[in-house]
């Protein structure tokens, strides 16, 4: 009786139209493939892209070189020269992440006592030469004063969790 | 000894120990604060509360004298809350600003508040702030941090001797500062950044610039002194940050003195020679290092066939290693010529076969604390060999007698039984009167020629006498000033003499950093390395000036400013056909005379040693590449020995050097004695107080003169304005 129905199996094609039965669910259901570029996937404002520097609303920048994301870098991504500045406050003057280094990790930011250094989410950035993927103070900065609105909504949607 | 017991384990512990010196003997940590190992019991944090068996309430591990069955509980839930409340407390006004607080990462306050402290706090109400104080060039303030320790105030009261800052008000309204708006100026004063447990007082130049976990420490020692400093030099990017002390009870205890901290500064002036330079038709070239040397032996080699090898003179710095004194004198003999020194601020050198093997203490640096009377003669102890004035000062409390004859009457941060004070010319009148003063107490003959000085005795010299004769452990000690007089030696010898009359150790403070290891190594005309003797003395530094010799090689000096001689050296310099300068930095004047420019390396940049006053070899290593080409001069003089066909020049390593001049000196005896010559009256006729004051504080080597900031200090604007 087995290797009769074995046989009907294999001569009636069973097994191929119940995967046709799967595929055919699929073809008629609701689609999830993005268009990218013209599509975007949905991010959770906790993503981790590429990093920004912040600043306060009044324009002055929050880092004050407390090197603690510098320490914390699980890849030595990050590279800080501090000074006292003229009005006596605690600044950097170099600020670098090495991007080819970083592992997006997210240790930075949690580290930050100024939430100056951030992930913000976007993705998309290239290089043509490695040398540009070395991000410097001014290049994170202006991330930051372009992206500020949407990096701040996300930190204050974070903030109850944090 | 008594028994005690802390958290269940017996521990003997010395009668009258307090609680905490013996929990840290045992290795059982107590939290503190206000307590320092060398300063005195405040128990003021309250921090170090342990709970004591049958004792109601905790009591301050610090101020808790033991007693014999005392049972010891430190991490019991009583003291445990005891230590978590005053934490909290101690944190109300403690502001939260650690990320940009250069003590953040060394901070007493933030490891113990993680170790004993809890993570929340009660208190809600606002923090007071404190305005800062301005405490001059050195130390810098936030005087918000400030948990009143007072460690710094027991530091200047206890050991700087100075008053310079106080706590005024009480409770929350209490203040640490300067009482009247004065800079603190003492030479010990950057020691208060090293005690503050928090980041109150810290260090101006090295502002935030570093943070601690990231400086790795090197072992090092100080050149600027004869007591040789043990320091930590703490480098970031092969560049020296800052300077902390190493502690070594028996040469700088916890401390060191300002000129040790902040000398570091000089690394990077722009005066920093980089490159090699010859100087052709009056015009300076960068050349490779092969040119240069290759030139400079040329020109040497080609003088000393010449003229003979006694046309040749060299001179080397006191800040200098040993071994770059051992093979600069052993270049120069090889080439025949024992024109070799580097005693740039000597005028006389009639006395330099009596000298000892090299000038010594005559005791260890920690017998000074001991003294039960001490002779100073031509010193500013505090601000010649600051740690040395220290110990004195120890001394000085416990009740010893300290004696000055000084050219001038100078203030003294430490109680002093008795200061003479005699014309730079009276000098040798006036220790001739002690010297009188003791003849006549013990009966004896005096030497020949004292006679011719005609001494008179008046009360003081008197006194000074009975004191010194009458003391059990007394010591008569020659001070920089003896080293720049032009009666050097009758100063020792009657020096040497009263410390023999006296029954009193005799021991001198030289004048350079490592002017010991100068004289072990043989950098001295007159004496072979290890005190090997010469049948021909070579001419001494002044000599070879007068002498107007054909070639000078130079090594870490600026004999502009660094030689007694001063302008009169620059015309002999330039007189000669050759001067080849190692040096680290350059000046115009040193272009001017110089032909051959070889960049050295600083004592942070080299590996090398140092004998320090009581004759202890201490050994570094480099830490820092040396800036641009320069190279340790050690180097340069095994290369210029190779180029000079000189036998015995295959040395690998700095320590081979030190290893084969150390096996020389070994079992050499150290007499310490200076014997009697018969003095010349007319000397010293031409001593000068600016000859005596020359070399203040801040102006003692090219590094010192080149940091900035010990430059802005009192002592340093002093000097610039002086000259």
């Amino acid at each position: 009786m087995k290797s009769m129905l074995r046989i009907f199996n294999s001569l009636f094609l069973w097994e191929l139209l119940k995967g046709l039965k799967l595929t055919g669910r699929y073809l008629f259901k609701r689609k999830f493939t993005v268009q990218y570029p013209e599509e975007k996937a949905p991010m959770s404002p906790r993503f981790r892209g590429l990093h920004a520097l912040r600043r306060y609303p009044n324009g002055e920048e929050r880092c004050i070189a407390c090197k603690l994301c510098e320490a914390v870098c699980p890849a030595l991504a990050i590279t800080i020269d501090s000074e006292e500045r003229e009005d006596g406050t605690r600044r950097t003057t170099q600020y670098d992440i090495d991007l080819s280094k970083c592992i997006f990790c997210g240790l930075c930011e949690e580290s930050c006592p100024v939430d100056s250094i951030v992930e913000t989410r976007i993705y998309e950035y290239h290089a043509e030469e490695r040398g540009d993927l070395l991000y410097t103070k001014e290049q994170l900065l202006a991330i930051g004063d372009k992206h500020e609105k949407q990096i701040a909504e996300d930190r204050a949607q974070q903030a109850p969790y944090r | 000894m008594v028994n005690i017991e802390i958290n269940g384990i017996p521990i003997k512990a010395e009668d009258g120990a307090m609680v905490i010196e013996a929990a840290d003997a045992a290795g059982v940590t107590i939290p503190r604060f206000c307590y320092h190992k060398k300063l005195s019991i405040a128990a003021n944090c309250r921090m170090c509360l342990v709970e004591v068996e049958k004792v109601g309430k905790p009591l301050p591990a610090c101020a808790t004298p033991v007693t014999d069955g005392m049972k010891v509980f430190t991490r019991s839930p009583k003291a445990i809350s005891a230590q978590k409340g005053v934490m909290e407390f101690l944190l109300i006004n403690h502001p939260l600003d650690c990320p940009i607080c250069d003590q953040g990462g060394e901070c007493d306050l933030q490891e113990i508040a993680v170790g004993f402290g809890s993570g929340v706090s009660t208190y809600t109400e606002g923090k007071r702030v404190v305005p800062d104080k301005d405490l001059g060039p050195l130390i810098s303030t936030d005087m918000t941090r400030c948990i009143h320790c007072t460690r710094c105030v027991r530091f200047g009261q206890e050991v700087a001797g100075i008053m310079e800052l106080g706590a005024t008000g009480r409770g929350e309204h209490m203040r640490i500062g300067t009482y009247v708006a004065k800079t603190v100026d003492s030479e010990l004063s950057g020691n208060v950044i090293d005690l503050c447990p928090v980041g109150a007082l810290t260090s101006k130049p090295f502002r935030f610039t570093a943070r601690p976990w990231e400086l790795t420490k090197f072992n090092s020692v100080s050149p600027h002194d004869c007591v040789g400093s043990n320091l930590h030099l703490d480098v970031l990017n092969n560049k020296v940050m800052r300077a902390l002390p190493r502690e070594n009870e028996a040469v700088n205890e916890t401390w060191i003195a300002d000129r040790d901290r902040y000398s570091y500064l000089g690394l990077d002036h722009e005066e920093r020679l980089t490159s090699p330079m010859i100087k052709q038709d009056g015009q300076w070239h960068e050349v490779d290092w092969d040119t240069a040397l290759t030139h400079a032996a040329t020109k040497l080699r080609d003088i000393g066939q010449k003229d003979g090898g006694g046309q040749i003179g060299a001179v080397g710095s006191y800040t200098s290693t040993t071994e770059e004194h051992y093979l600069l004198q052993r270049v120069m003999r090889g080439m025949a010529s024992d024109n070799v020194d580097h005693r740039l601020r000597q005028q006389d050198f009639r006395g330099q076969d009596s000298t000892a093997l090299y000038p010594n203490l005559g005791q260890s640096i920690v017998d000074l604390e001991n003294l039960d009377a001490a002779l100073l003669i031509g010193s500013n102890i505090q601000k010649d060999q600051p740690l040395i004035g220290n110990r004195l000062r120890k001394a000085a409390i416990k009740g010893g007698k300290l004696m000055f004859v000084n050219p001038k009457d100078y203030s003294f941060r430490m109680p002093v039984a008795n200061q003479l004070v005699a014309e730079p010319t009276n000098m040798i009148a006036a220790l001739a009167g002690i010297a009188k003063a003791l003849l006549d107490i013990t009966g004896e003959k005096p030497p020949e020629g004292l006679t011719d000085l005609a001494p008179t005795v008046s009360d003081a010299q008197q006194a000074i006498a009975k004191q010194l004769h009458e003391s059990g452990k007394a010591s008569v000690l020659i001070g920089n000033q003896v080293a720049y007089h032009p009666a050097q030696t009758e100063l020792c010898s009657l020096a040497a003499l009263i410390a023999r009359l006296s029954g009193a150790c005799f021991g001198s403070l030289a004048e350079g950093g490592n002017s010991a290891g100068a004289w072990l190594a043989g950098a001295v005309p007159h004496r072979g390395a290890a005190g090997e003797t010469i049948t021909s003395a070579g001419m001494d530094w002044k000599a070879q000036l007068d002498a107007k010799l054909k070639a000078y090689v130079l090594m870490g000096v600026e004999p502009e400013r660094d030689s007694l001689s001063g302008a009169d050296s620059i015309s002999s310099l330039q007189a000669a056909d050759t001067v080849i300068a190692m040096t680290a930095y350059v000046t115009d004047c040193m272009r001017d005379y110089a032909d051959v420019l070889l960049p050295i390396a600083l004592f942070p940049e080299t590996s090398g040693t140092y004998v320090n006053i009581e004759g202890r070899w201490q050994s570094f290593t480099g830490c820092v590449k040396p800036m641009g080409d320069a190279r340790p001069a050690w180097k340069i003089l095994r290369v210029m020995g190779n180029l000079l066909n000189i036998d015995g020049f295959d040395y690998m390593s700095s320590e081979e050097v030190r290893d084969e001049l150390k096996a020389a000196c070994e079992g050499k005896p150290v007499s310490n004695d200076f014997p009697w010559t018969r003095p010349d009256v007319s000397a010293g006729k031409g001593a000068t107080m600016s000859d005596l004051e020359a070399f203040p504080i801040y102006a003692v080597d090219p590094m010192v003169r080149r940091s900035t900031a010990l430059q802005q200090t009192a002592d340093g604007v002093a000097t610039a304005k002086a000259n």
